[in-house]
């Protein structure tokens, strides 16, 4: 019997007529009540059926072939992360190493597309990649909680981007979006986004993506989260990510599924494309892997790329290591096979 | 930039699950008091609908043999079943559903070679409600006078029970374990084209040392299923299956004692109302209509959407069909496997070919499908209307009628506008409008933002030429209980032909 393989939904995708117009944009970018009627106006998320939905593509097979490519590709989506307040150059620059090269056995393996480290340690992890085509991402604006003036939290993306920040992780004010007041939150991104700017600026071709995190645990309803991935996007986020990693729950599929909609409804109204970065908590294989065949199913194969999905974690590239190892040797090493930073 | 920059296919490998799980004996006999038994009927054979190989020759019961078995379960009922206390009953039911459990995977596998459902919903639906019935109802069998029909509520004697091809291991499990919680004993004919998880369950009644004649399995096409429910010494009709065989059934007890429950065919609405949680919506009526291949008596087959969001939600559904995969029902990531026989790809064929004719815009993904087995794309009609046949007439199949509406009370007036009145969803956020469309709605079942939920502790059953009785949660014990002096029948509980 000849398996049938299932119509890619990009065609699908490329048909629906963009609806939001650069000038209705604008409008919503005046803030006030248009931005809050916009957001409002979001259809609903019901939690049961969103799960529902989550948990039965967590049940795809993927095995032999799908699974390799599947462990390559998320290797290369890694944003590999140390944010510890015992930090130190010597972790970073170890890190850094090991994303140059993370398993020594297949040099020509997928590397990390990132490291992603404080703004004070981004300049040591520009050092160590030099050359190297890995990106430095910084977190920014106050990481984690954001409680800082916007004034200091733009001079702190100044500083991350002078110091060599490719990428640029911001979080949202969860205070002031929780209060409804979605202007400040707006405003707020657009002046990072403005400084990404004016970096690619002071930096030449550079171009600086910004990461909006909009730390879903704290946001608590799908609902909120659908609303806080669209005011992101409005307020020109290149990628929306879900966690800090540091409030628990971090990413979780049903949460990763709803931004996944929002990115894809997002190009299809505006014709433009965002990422989206599920961070903290996904520490298997079995899990990455997951989250991919939920970008393939739900946003579809042209987000399957590095360009627009990361993971944010510290430990999955041990595992995904591990089992790479296996499908080519069929043996799980054991843990000391894999180098630990 | 590297070349993982560009977005690659992500094609996802076979992934079957294995046939060595379960042993397909060449030739299967009845179940007759706790034995096989050869047949005496012709002999018929079964075949793997998804690759049109033989998988079996099964026994046909003759009149003479469907004699045997009702005699060998009024001899259980009388000595061992009927006078056994509850408690002793329910440890039984407990062992059966244990053993389902534990046989899950076998079970799973042997229901997707007969039957060509995926091996996902076999696996995670089929087979964990079967299950979960025979746990149900074992807590039932030593509290039946709770049940509201009095205090001492009595057996009804011997079921005959006619189940479909559906859902066979499923639709056993809703007959055969209500009915021995109440202290019936049965006999019980699975559909002519997947009898083999009902053999299987044969050898699991043995397993659990079930006392010989309580459950007793006899195959065979229509004749059969006619002997067995015109039996004189059958107490209890129970059948499940289309509305034009029902009534044939309800014609053959006329008259007599024999109480009656049927549950037949549907054509249900799945109302979307614009302030739907959009993306759960489409998942529900995927999930309403695309499930078991079409092939349930409540899927969503008609799709009501409220004009003003009609073209977001078709355009969504259609990116979200392109995303079904059809194929070997064996791979674990199959969603839609192969139909259930020739002919009822061909009905599918014939009435959607109907749906054409009469002018219906008919689309499908892009999908290809395996060149042999009985397979058909997953199909959608717009700018259907209620006269179109294809809104009126059953398909069982995967195929999707949309019509609009403007108002609740059009999309009540549509939804209720069908001989049949088996179930029915709502999509809203608005939960007022929920309770509203519900009180409404001339369905047994109202599905309020989801579709096609199951649950033993939950009654299921049609209004109007769905059927009558109600199956599971403490109204469908009514259907194999005589109350006792004092006991009122719960609404909508088994009615006397």
């Amino acid at each position: 019997m000849t398996l049938t393989r299932p119509q890619t939904g990009r065609d699908r995708l490329n048909s629906l007529r963009p609806s939001l117009s650069a000038a209705d944009i604008d409008d919503l970018a005046r803030g006030g009540p248009a931005l809050r009627g916009f957001l409002r106006g979001l259809p609903g998320v019901d939690q049961v059926g969103l799960e529902g939905r989550a948990a039965a593509l967590a049940t795809r097979s993927i095995k032999a072939t799908a699974k390799s490519f599947a462990i390559d590709l998320a290797i290369s989506m890694l944003d590999l992360t140390t944010l510890e307040g015992a930090d130190t150059p010597g972790k970073v620059r170890s890190l850094c190493a090991r994303a140059r090269c993370p398993d020594p056995d297949r040099p020509d393996g997928p590397r990390p597309a990132a490291v992603c480290v404080y703004p004070d340690l981004a300049a040591v992890a520009r050092a160590a990649l030099a050359g190297s085509g890995i990106a430095v991402a910084s977190v920014a604006t106050g990481f984690p909680s954001g409680r800082t003036s916007v004034d200091v939290k733009v001079q702190e993306v100044a500083e991350a981007i002078d110091a060599g920040a490719d990428e640029v992780d911001m979080v949202i004010d969860r205070g002031a979006f929780l209060a409804g007041d979605y202007d400040t939150v707006f405003g707020e991104i657009a002046a990072v986004r403005q400084a990404c700017a004016r970096g690619i600026e002071a930096g030449g071709a550079r171009s600086v993506h910004l990461k909006v995190i909009l730390e879903t645990g704290e946001l608590a309803t799908y609902d909120h989260v659908r609303q806080a991935s669209w005011l992101a996007m409005l307020a020109g986020a290149d990628f929306i990510k879900t966690s800090t990693g540091k409030v628990s729950p971090a990413a979780t599929l049903p949460v990763t599924l709803v931004m996944l909609e929002a990115v894809r409804d997002f190009r299809a109204s505006t014709g433009r494309q965002v990422g989206v970065k599920a961070a903290g908590g996904i520490r298997t294989s079995k899990d990455a892997i997951r989250y991919l065949v939920t970008v393939n199913e739900t946003a579809g194969p042209d987000w399957l790329t590095p360009r627009w999905f990361r993971f944010g974690a510290s430990s999955l590239l041990d595992d995904l290591l591990r089992q790479r190892m296996r499908t080519d040797s069929g043996h799980y090493v054991g843990a000391d096979y894999v180098t630990m930073d | 930039m590297t070349e993982l920059d560009v977005a690659q296919e992500f094609a996802y490998a076979p992934a079957p699950e294995s046939r060595a799980l379960v042993r397909i004996r060449d030739e299967y006999g009845l179940f007759i008091g706790g034995e096989f038994v050869e047949g005496t009927g012709e002999p018929f054979a079964t075949v793997d609908p998804a690759t049109e190989e033989r998988l079996a020759t099964v026994a046909t019961a003759s009149a003479a043999d469907v004699d045997r078995a009702v005699q060998a379960a009024r001899a259980a009922h009388n000595r061992v079943w009927g006078p056994m206390p509850g408690a002793e009953r329910a440890k039984y039911l407990f062992r059966l559903a244990r053993i389902l459990q534990e046989r899950a995977r076998e079970l799973a596998v042997l229901e997707s070679i007969d039957n060509g459902k995926p091996i996902r919903e076999s696996r995670d639906v089929d087979v964990p409600l079967a299950a979960a019935h025979f746990f149900y109802h074992a807590g039932w069998a030593d509290k039946l006078g709770y049940a509201g029909l009095g205090a001492d509520p009595k057996p009804l004697g011997v079921a005959g029970q006619v189940i479909p091809w559906n859902f066979p291991l499923l639709m056993l499990s809703w007959k055969i374990a209500p009915a021995l919680a109440c202290g019936n004993t049965v006999v019980l004919k699975p559909a002519e084209t997947t009898p083999l998880t009902a053999l299987l369950f044969a050898e699991i009644c043995q397993q659990a040392d079930l006392p010989a004649g309580v459950v007793n399995i006899v195959t065979g096409a229509g004749d059969t299923g006619r002997s067995l429910i015109s039996h004189p010494d059958v107490d209890k009709v129970a059948f499940t299956g289309s509305t034009e065989v029902g009534r044939s059934i309800a014609q053959t007890v006329a008259g007599t004692s024999k109480k009656v429950t049927l549950e037949l065919g549907g054509k249900a609405a799945n109302i979307v109302f614009a302030d739907s949680p959009v993306d759960q919506a489409v998942e529900g009526i995927v999930n309403g209509i695309f499930f078991n291949q079409g092939h349930v008596c409540c899927a969503g087959s008609r799709l009501l959407v409220e004009e003003s969001v009609h073209d977001e939600v078709i355009e969504r559904l259609q990116q979200r069909m392109g995303t079904l995969r059809v194929g070997d029902p064996l791979d674990k990531n199959t969603d839609i496997g192969a139909i259930n026989s020739a002919e009822q790809l061909a009905k599918i064929r014939r009435l959607s070919a109907v749906g054409e004719a009469e002018g219906a815009q008919r689309w499908s993904p892009a999908c290809q499908l395996p060149e042999r087995g009985y397979f058909f794309a997953p199909t959608l009609f717009t700018g259907v209307s209620q006269a179109h046949r294809i809104a009126r007439e059953e398909i069982f199949g995967p195929v999707l009628s949309v019509l609009t509406f403007r108002t609740p009370d059009e999309a009540v007036a549509k939804a209720n506008n069908t001989p049949y009145g088996l179930s029915a969803g709502v999509w809203t956020e608005k939960g007022s409008r929920i309770l509203w469309m519900a009180a409404r709605l001339k369905a047994g079942v109202v599905w309020a933002n989801t579709f096609n939920r199951f649950d033993p502790a939950s009654p299921f059953g049609g209004y109007k030429e769905s059927g009558y009785g109600r199956e599971g949660g403490r109204h469908g014990l009514a259907g194999y209980l005589r109350p006792s002096p004092g006991g009122a029948s719960p609404a909508g509980a088994g009615v006397r032909a």
